[in-house]
């Protein structure tokens, strides 16, 4: 990144933002009885970086999929230079001068980062052209990509380079980031903003879809805030405190949810040493030499950036792959690394993995059915010699159903039907109804409205507050600073040592994620390379 | 003519009814479709390509009705399984139990009839060259017409535009279809494609292999196409030697049965299953090989949201 | 104008008992058609088929003895496709489970116990499932696509038989032709009705229906069928292997395909011969999916398929129709049932023309499941 073109000062971006670009009015979107945006106004002028607040289900993806051509408004008009437009298609939007920059990226696996931005572009050159003109724009915006890697092969930040470039070789005049550092560690991010301003003072509008106000207020000269589908204000994040933002975006102080910081002194309920576990494909990232301890009474989280061998962790952990060796996996004293995910529960664990629908629940199977899934043989008379009991699982649903205030459309529906809120509150609830000794958990709230959200966390403290071992696997910083006792980082299958939550700052963190924290240096690694540059420039 | 001449003619011979029909469903795979239907087509094809040269005397026009039969159980199929997204294996076996039966009942009336066999279309000059000349220079339309589709579908695939869509289509279809690609159309040209190529293999049974028609007489050739998309590991010139190694084995049992081995006639028969099974095998056990080269989309169901 | 599927938040109850019911009227329909284009009466035709059959009580056996197989086998296939096992050589284990049941009436001919016929179907049930083991292993061990192997084998295992009743197990004293000696009095599955066609195989694929359905509806074992064929990672996290699923759906719809042919060659042909089944290994595919994988549905389709064998019979004999029709008419059948099925996920509505909204979908939401899926 030494070659990354010319520098600027940062402070001067976005202050001389010129005409308005991009203007929306009254935009109205309805799915069915739910009303996704309700008349929004919003503008956004050319060299301006814009952030776009709200929380889950707000509305922020419904109108940037509007002003990206994906959706279509229900009423509402959109002027670009001035003129009234109808974006009929991604690619009309890409004609018109408008990129986008998805959070989940939509790239092809098994093929090149030169064939992948080829089918992006309306009307690509001749491959050989392509892959010069990547290697140009990429090199001088500091983001530097092989066309000819396949795409399979890259890390999460190099894919996310590819959308970046395949935006920028079409020279648009807006950019939409959707939650774009959400995969990044904290130095990758710098880099980002970096390029992002260089792009404003380039006379380039960005309309940065966030949650994480901290960054917000460090990059964006305007904000407008959407809640239930409405907008609720707009106003310069730099003069705004995250507090502020955070309450606006929400309508209400949330509530807060704190882990009180006693150190616990509970015995030890879960324990891995020198966890290591052979690859089970070609893309996992197995656990290597993991060690951790989780005592009763604690919430340990473990940080990292996606794709750093969580599930593989989580699975070794679940049992449903075993260890080579017994003393791998201890729970409550027991070794159990040979044991299946049964036996496992029987000890006394718990296991609520990341995906809902297909890993935690069946899409297709009532509810009662799916507290079959984890309880069948947890002593909970749900099988009677080899006979289902369907009464008991019924009265079962029920009570989990009014202790965690799951809504339902009808009774005992298919987990398909439950909204992702409702049924990680059922996953949870299933789990947290046996009153566990060991609970892990992969993403308690990912994709899960802020009253779940507040709910699950405020649940994992409680249970850890009554004696068991909670381990919490997160790739979010705020939920893992909120509710955790001690921290640790994965990267790359291995996990750094869980040091207490006061003595961690998020710039310790995300050198971590950078692989900071990683001992042996097989292979010549993407992140640690990376980190130490950063760590090198800065 | 030599021994060895005759030989190398009839692994020709063999083998092009299942590199036909394989690197047709090459291209339906690679658009993340499974036509297990292969053996259906393949057969209508044959016996309507043998329905085609008779009514007409000319077996030319035979290829034409074997190529529109094996669309027209291709379009089928495609509505079944694209348009109303049923699951595909079920439904490609559902067109092979059709195919079998639609076949048997047509063909009725040609069983034991004389057939038409294709002309050997002799290069003046260069067919005339020993050895060289007869065995790759003095073969039908069909033999050429199956290396041209390799050539073809090898561009198509990795040069072209719209073949990389293809290919996108069956790496992922979500991403392809929020790239405003219609995946539900592409696939749809792709499977009447594979239905074309499977109709062809089909006429070069009855047309040119033993120009007649039997019932059932594909014997399976379809299935072991499928098995060798697998085997090429989605690749068309891999494709033509797994095509090229079944074709020799297929010729070597029948070699080895008129020679009077000793062995046991059937067994010699069971050979090309077996072979397919022990291929098969092979294949998939290089775990690592098998998950990097099948298309990501393979089978699974496709429904655009509107 | 086109289609458009809108999918259901939840399967639709009411047309998963329609949706049979549409799909054999379309047949019907369909049928009419052709009957007509071949140049038949269609109401003739229709009423040989599936009318005629039906009004004779020697009759009736004959749908009976011709719908034990497909119910056998059909139920066994049920379990291996609900749990995702794709097991399409039922044909292959139908051979096989013939040929180990006719070990003891060819070799020990003269063996006249009442142990000789429970000996014969133990026989054939581990045939079946023996064979129906080799595209599991191949499967669990290696990954091999079970479609491709167990179809294969079934080739090879109709080259076994022909080699059998020509080679070694051929009659000694029957002129040459490609069939075994006769089998004794001990041997044959007696008739259950005076000298009628159905035999007390019957009985087994009735209890068949019972087992399975006792298995499916009320079992661990059965709930473990349904999780992991619809969710293998979250039968991986209720803790049920898929490997030894593989092997259950494989050995189970073996035995059973295995049973039905030995109890065919025992209370049918009472011999054995190149040719004993009228492909009723893939015509029992078409009974599972028709009867929608329920033990009882099955049980009515397999009798419903029974009835266009002897359809075909009877239109041949009364009309002279070609009896391939009946083959036409099995494949049109799973055609539709599987496109009527449709209808219980998704509502489908006609669209004229290029409607507005037509959009591609969300990319963000929808590439999950995308990926979580692979």
């Amino acid at each position: 990144m030494s070659d990354a073109g010319p520098t600027r000062t940062p402070s001067g971006a976005g202050d001389d933002a010129g005409a308005e670009l991009l203007v929306a009015r009254a935009i109205t979107k309805r799915f069915g009885d739910l009303l996704a945006n309700d008349h929004i106004d919003f503008a956004i002028r050319a060299g301006e970086i814009h952030a776009l607040l709200g929380e889950n289900g707000a509305g922020k993806s419904t109108l940037v999929k509007i002003l990206y051509g994906a959706l279509e408004p229900n009423e509402g008009q959109i002027l670009w230079d001035g003129r009234p437009v109808t974006i009929a298609s991604p690619a009309a939007a890409r004609a018109l001068g408008i990129g986008m920059v998805f959070q989940h990226f939509s790239l092809f696996e098994a093929l090149t980062v030169a064939e992948n931005i080829a089918l992006a572009l309306n009307d690509a050159p001749a491959m050989k052209d392509l892959s010069e003109r990547i290697e140009t724009v990429s090199r001088d915006y500091g983001l530097p990509l092989n066309p000819a890697s396949r795409v399979a092969d890259l890390s999460v930040g190099q894919r996310q380079r590819i959308e970046i470039v395949r935006c920028l070789l079409q020279q648009p005049r807006l950019i939409i980031m959707d939650e774009p550092t959400s995969v990044l560690t904290p130095q990758e991010s710098d880099g980002l903003f970096k390029t992002l301003e260089r792009l404003a003072l380039e006379g380039c509008a960005i309309l940065y879809i966030s949650h994480r106000l901290e960054e917000v207020k460090r990059l964006c000269r305007a904000a407008t805030i959407l809640r239930h589908g409405k907008v609720v204000g707009s106003c310069d994040p730099r003069k705004e405190t995250a507090g502020s933002l955070a309450s606006m975006m929400v309508g209400a102080d949330v509530k807060q949810v704190k882990a009180d910081g006693t150190p616990a002194t509970g015995p030890v309920r879960l324990a891995l040493n020198d966890l290591t576990m052979p690859a089970e494909s070609p893309f996992a990232v197995p656990p290597k030499h993991v060690g951790l301890a989780v005592r009763g009474g604690e919430v340990v989280a473990i940080a990292g950036i996606a794709g750093n061998g969580q599930s593989e962790l989580f699975d070794a952990i679940s049992g449903e792959t075993i260890a080579r060796q017994a003393d791998a996996v201890e729970i409550d004293g027991k070794p159990s690394g040979r044991m299946g995910i049964t036996q496992r529960r029987r000890a006394g664990a718990a296991f609520v993995p990341e995906e809902r629908l297909g890993h935690g629940a069946v899409p297709g199977l009532a509810l009662a059915d799916n507290i079959l899934l984890t309880r069948h043989s947890t002593g909970d008379g749900l099988v009677n010699l080899t006979m289902l009991a369907r009464g008991a699982a019924r009265a079962m649903e029920q009570r989990i159903k009014g202790a965690f205030d799951v809504r339902m459309s009808r009774d005992n529906p298919e987990a398909r039907s439950l909204s992702g809120g409702n049924l990680q509150k059922f996953v949870m609830g299933r789990e947290l109804d046996r009153s566990p000794g060991v609970l892990v958990v992969n993403q308690p709230t990912w994709g899960v409205d802020a009253g779940a959200a507040a709910l699950i966390r405020q649940s994992l403290i409680d249970l850890a507050r009554a004696g068991s071992a909670v381990l919490v696997i997160s790739q979010d910083l705020d939920e893992i600073f909120e509710i955790a006792d001690r921290i640790a980082v994965i990267s790359r299958g291995q996990l750094s040592p869980a040091e207490p939550a006061s003595d961690m700052t998020r710039e310790r963190i995300g050198l971590l994620m950078g692989g900071a924290g990683e001992t042996n240096g097989d292979g010549s690694g993407d992140a640690v390379s990376a980190a130490g540059e950063k760590i090198d420039a800065a | 003519m030599t021994m060895f001449e005759a030989i190398l003619l009839t692994v020709i011979t063999a083998s092009t009814p299942l590199l036909l029909a394989a690197i047709g469903e090459l291209v339906v795979e690679r658009s993340g479709v499974l036509n297990l239907g292969v053996e259906g087509m393949m057969v209508m094809g044959a016996v309507m390509g043998f329905a085609g040269a008779q009514w007409t005397g000319n077996p030319y026009v035979g290829i034409v009705t074997a190529v529109l039969a094996g669309m027209a159980m291709a379009l089928i199929f495609a509505f079944v399984t694209q348009t109303l997204v049923a699951n595909q294996v079920a439904s490609g076996l559902a067109l092979t139990l059709l195919g079998l039966g639609l076949s048997g009942m047509l063909g009725e009336a040609f069983v034991g009839q004389p057939g038409i066999k294709l002309p050997a279309l002799d290069i003046p000059g260069i067919s005339d060259i020993p050895f060289i000349g007869p065995v790759f220079f003095g073969q039908d339309l069909l033999v050429y017409l199956s290396f041209a589709l390799v050539i073809a579908v090898t561009w198509f695939l990795f040069v072209s535009r719209t073949g990389l869509k293809l290919r996108a289509i069956g790496d992922n279809h979500v991403s392809a279809h929020a790239l405003g690609i219609p995946v539900v159309r592409y696939r749809y040209l792709a499977i009447l494609f594979g239905g074309a190529c499977s109709g062809l293999a089909g006429a070069y049974l009855s047309l040119a292999y033993t120009p007649q028609w039997v019932e059932n007489m594909t014997a399976g050739r379809g299935w072991i196409a499928l098995a060798l998309v697998v085997f090429g590991s989605w690749r068309p010139w891999r494709v033509v030697v797994g095509a090229y190694l079944f074709g020799a084995v297929w010729i070597s049992q029948l070699h080895l049965q008129a020679l009077g081995s000793g062995i046991p006639s059937q067994f010699l028969s069971s050979l090309p299953y077996l072979a397919t099974i022990v291929v098969l095998v092979l294949i998939s056990s290089n775990r690592r090989l098998s998950l990097i080269n099948t298309p990501a989309a393979l089978g699974k169901p496709f429904v655009p949201e509107r | 104008m086109r289609l458009e599927l809108k999918k259901r938040p939840e399967h639709s109850r009411a047309m998963a008992i329609a949706s049979p019911l549409i799909a054999i009227a379309l047949t019907v329909i369909f049928g009419a058609i052709l009957f007509a284009v071949l140049g038949y009466d269609p109401a003739k035709a229709l009423y040989s088929y599936f009318i005629e059959p039906l009004t004779e009580a020697w009759s009736l056996e004959e749908l009976a003895s011709k719908a034990t197989p497909l119910v056998l086998i059909a139920v066994g296939l049920s379990v291996a496709f609900l749990s995702n096992t794709w097991n399409i050589g039922a044909e292959g284990q139908y051979t096989m489970g013939a040929i180990f049941g006719s070990i003891i009436p060819v070799y020990f001919w003269q063996w006249d116990s009442w142990m000789v016929l429970p000996a014969m179907m133990v026989m054939g049930m581990i045939g079946g499932a023996l064979y129906a083991s080799i595209p599991a292993f191949l499967k669990t061990r290696f990954g091999t696509n079970e479609i491709l192997t167990s179809l294969m084998l079934v080739y090879v295992a109709g080259f076994l038989l022909d080699w059998l009743v020509r080679g070694p197990w051929r009659d000694p004293g029957g002129y040459n032709f490609p069939e075994t000696r006769d089998f004794s009095e001990a041997a044959i599955l007696p008739p259950m009705i005076g000298n009628g066609a159905m035999h007390w195989g019957a009985v087994f694929a009735v209890v068949a229906v019972i087992v399975v359905a006792f298995l499916l509806g009320g079992t661990l074992k059965g709930f473990e069928v349904k999780v992991l064929g619809q969710a293998e990672r979250a039968g991986a996290f209720a803790g049920f292997s898929r490997k030894k699923m593989v092997y259950f759906g494989f050995l189970l719809s073996g035995a059973f395909s295995g049973l039905a042919g030995i109890a065919t060659v025992s209370g049918t042909v009472q011999q054995l011969q190149p040719s004993i089944s009228p492909g009723y290994g893939f015509t029992a595919i078409i009974v599972a999916f028709l009867g929608r994988l329920n033990p009882v549905g099955i049980l009515i389709a397999g009798l419903m398929l029974a009835l266009t064998y002897l359809g075909g019979e009877s239109a041949q004999v009364t009309m002279g129709i070609s009896d391939k029709v009946v083959r036409v008419f099995q494949g049109m059948l799973l055609f539709f049932v599987l496109a009527c099925d449709t209808l219980i996920l998704y509502r489908v509505s006609i669209v004229s023309g290029r409607g507005k909204g037509a959009r591609p979908q969300d990319p963000v939401e929808n590439l999950v499941p995308a990926e979580e899926a692979v």
